[in-house]
């Protein structure tokens, strides 16, 4: 599971193969076809499903839009997909803090962000041109896991008023995405 | 139908100078202090005359306006908070005497609203504010079109003043200071700007709204809000926001019985961006999908233009 600076995940799929020759490099097809890095396969063969199918866990690395391909390509091929999208993170979010981030230990800020809210914190950029005695802005790139974006939200808008910080958020819904 | 103007102020003198356009004739107008009534018209040129130069609209007192001959009270008084007086009690006057009340005050429906529907339930009166959310903008009749079931989320600028500020600043690099000062030259923010770059009068309108989705379902008062400023907002925060390509706008929220007024980014170039003071508002509707209705959020003609069509509606 790791991220890096130009949107490449690592990703693990959970197949369930028909037992017959060929069956194996046909799943395997969308992952190529659509740009996906493969980086490991674990094929079960003396493990076969009540249904008679063979589990297959692969390990690879795509963007997100490259690996929805994958996994829309794999089920256009009628390979049984029994779970995709294990990324830890799968939704970015930006927000700004605003106020006196030096003198309330920016460091200290961030950490807490990144521990209590199980965000991921991956980019930071700062802006303080009046110096650091005055208030300064700060903008955040965030990771966060699927559907918990509004529950990290509202932790940083707790975090922020511990410190008399203000936060502006992302407008989520509505025309921002 | 004949209208009595109560409030002599930019709405109410504009109600005033376009009623008769519309097809209605204003039989009594009313500042703080003075008033006049006459059931077959009121002199509008020569009151607004009047008003200018001696500072008074007639020689009869404000309450002989309420008690006087009209089938619409027009309320365009100031919106003041709490128990929302003295225009909650001139909506009450006029719907005890089974007459229409159409606000443009928001004060009684945002902070009174149970009390104001349940006076309209007694009455023969029906009480109309389109002009209270968005000024010109029909953002109240489109959601009675729609169908309040069918509206899952409002959200949009809904001040024309805190979107000067916040657009000047992204679009020239100049501190919140500066740009205020500027707005105030140019008539866009008045001395103190508190309620407008507080959130308070952003968040009345959407509270207004919360009210009308919630149909007699529970009743929401400005203390329901949830509501941060722009106040002294450094310019450093709209750069950061800009080198992602997006920006800073006051953006109100009303969603799941939740109301949000507060700075967020949204995209640079997108559709809740709107430049200068303009408003836009933003419904989610469950079978027509997104609606976006944008246009001048304040100013007089364009609040009596809401005030007139909700006179319309009751002609009827």
């Amino acid at each position: 599971m790791s991220d890096s600076p130009d949107g490449v995940r690592s990703y693990t799929i959970r197949l369930e193969l028909v037992d017959r020759p060929g069956e194996l490099l046909r799943a395997l097809a969308p992952i190529a076809d659509n740009g996906g890095n493969l980086l490991s396969i674990f094929h079960e063969r003396g493990n076969v499903t009540p249904r008679g199918q063979i589990p297959v866990e692969v390990d690879l690395e795509a963007t997100p839009e490259q690996f929805d391909a994958i996994v829309d390509g794999l089920r256009e091929a009628e390979i049984t997909v029994i779970q995709a999208g294990a990324e830890r993170y799968s939704e970015e979010v930006t927000v700004i803090l605003v106020g006196h981030l030096v003198d309330t230990d920016l460091s200290n800020t961030l950490s807490t962000i990144q521990g209590s809210t199980g965000a991921s914190v991956q980019a930071l950029s700062l802006s303080a041109p009046e110096g650091t005695e005055a208030e300064s802005s700060a903008r955040l790139g965030l990771a966060t896991h699927s559907g918990e974006t509004d529950t990290v939200l509202a932790d940083i808008r707790e975090i922020a008023a511990e410190k008399g910080l203000r936060v502006i958020e992302p407008l989520t819904g509505g025309d921002a995405e | 139908m004949r209208l009595a103007i109560v409030g002599a102020g930019a709405v109410g003198t504009a109600v005033a100078e376009l009623a008769g356009e519309y097809g209605h004739t204003v039989t009594g107008l009313a500042d703080s202090s003075s008033g006049v009534a006459d059931g077959d018209g009121v002199d509008v040129g020569a009151t607004l005359e009047r008003k200018r130069s001696e500072g008074t609209v007639g020689a009869d007192a404000p309450g002989d306006v309420l008690q006087g001959p009209y089938d619409v009270l027009v309320e365009a008084t100031p919106t003041t908070l709490g128990d929302a007086e003295p225009g909650f009690g001139h909506v009450r006057t006029a719907l005890e005497r089974d007459r229409h009340a159409v606000l443009a005050n928001k004060g009684p429906v945002a902070e009174r609203y149970g009390d104001v529907r349940a006076l309209e339930r007694e009455s023969a009166g029906d009480v109309l504010f389109e002009a209270t959310v968005g000024g010109a903008i029909p953002v109240l009749s489109t959601i009675a079109d729609v169908g309040a079931d069918n509206v899952s989320a409002v959200r949009g600028v809904l001040n024309g003043t805190a979107n000067f500020v916040l657009s000047r600043m992204a679009a020239e690099g100049l501190s919140y200071e500066h740009v205020l000062a500027e707005a105030q030259d140019l008539g866009v923010a008045e001395a103190d700007p508190s309620f407008d770059v507080e959130g308070t009068d952003a968040a009345l309108k959407c509270v207004i709204v919360a009210n009308v989705l919630a149909e007699d379902d529970g009743e929401f008062t400005l203390a329901d809000a949830e509501v941060s400023g722009i106040r002294e907002l450094p310019a450093s925060a709209l750069d950061l926001a800009t080198e992602a390509g997006q920006t800073i706008r006051l953006i109100g929220e009303v969603s799941g019985g939740d109301v949000r007024v507060g700075p967020r980014l949204v995209p640079e170039h997108g559709t809740l961006a709107v430049g200068g003071t303009r408003n836009i508002v933003q419904l989610e509707t469950a079978h027509a999908g997104r609606l976006n209705i944008s246009g001048r959020g304040a100013g007089g003609p364009e609040t009596a233009s809401a005030v007139l069509a909700d006179v319309g509606r009751l002609s009827e």
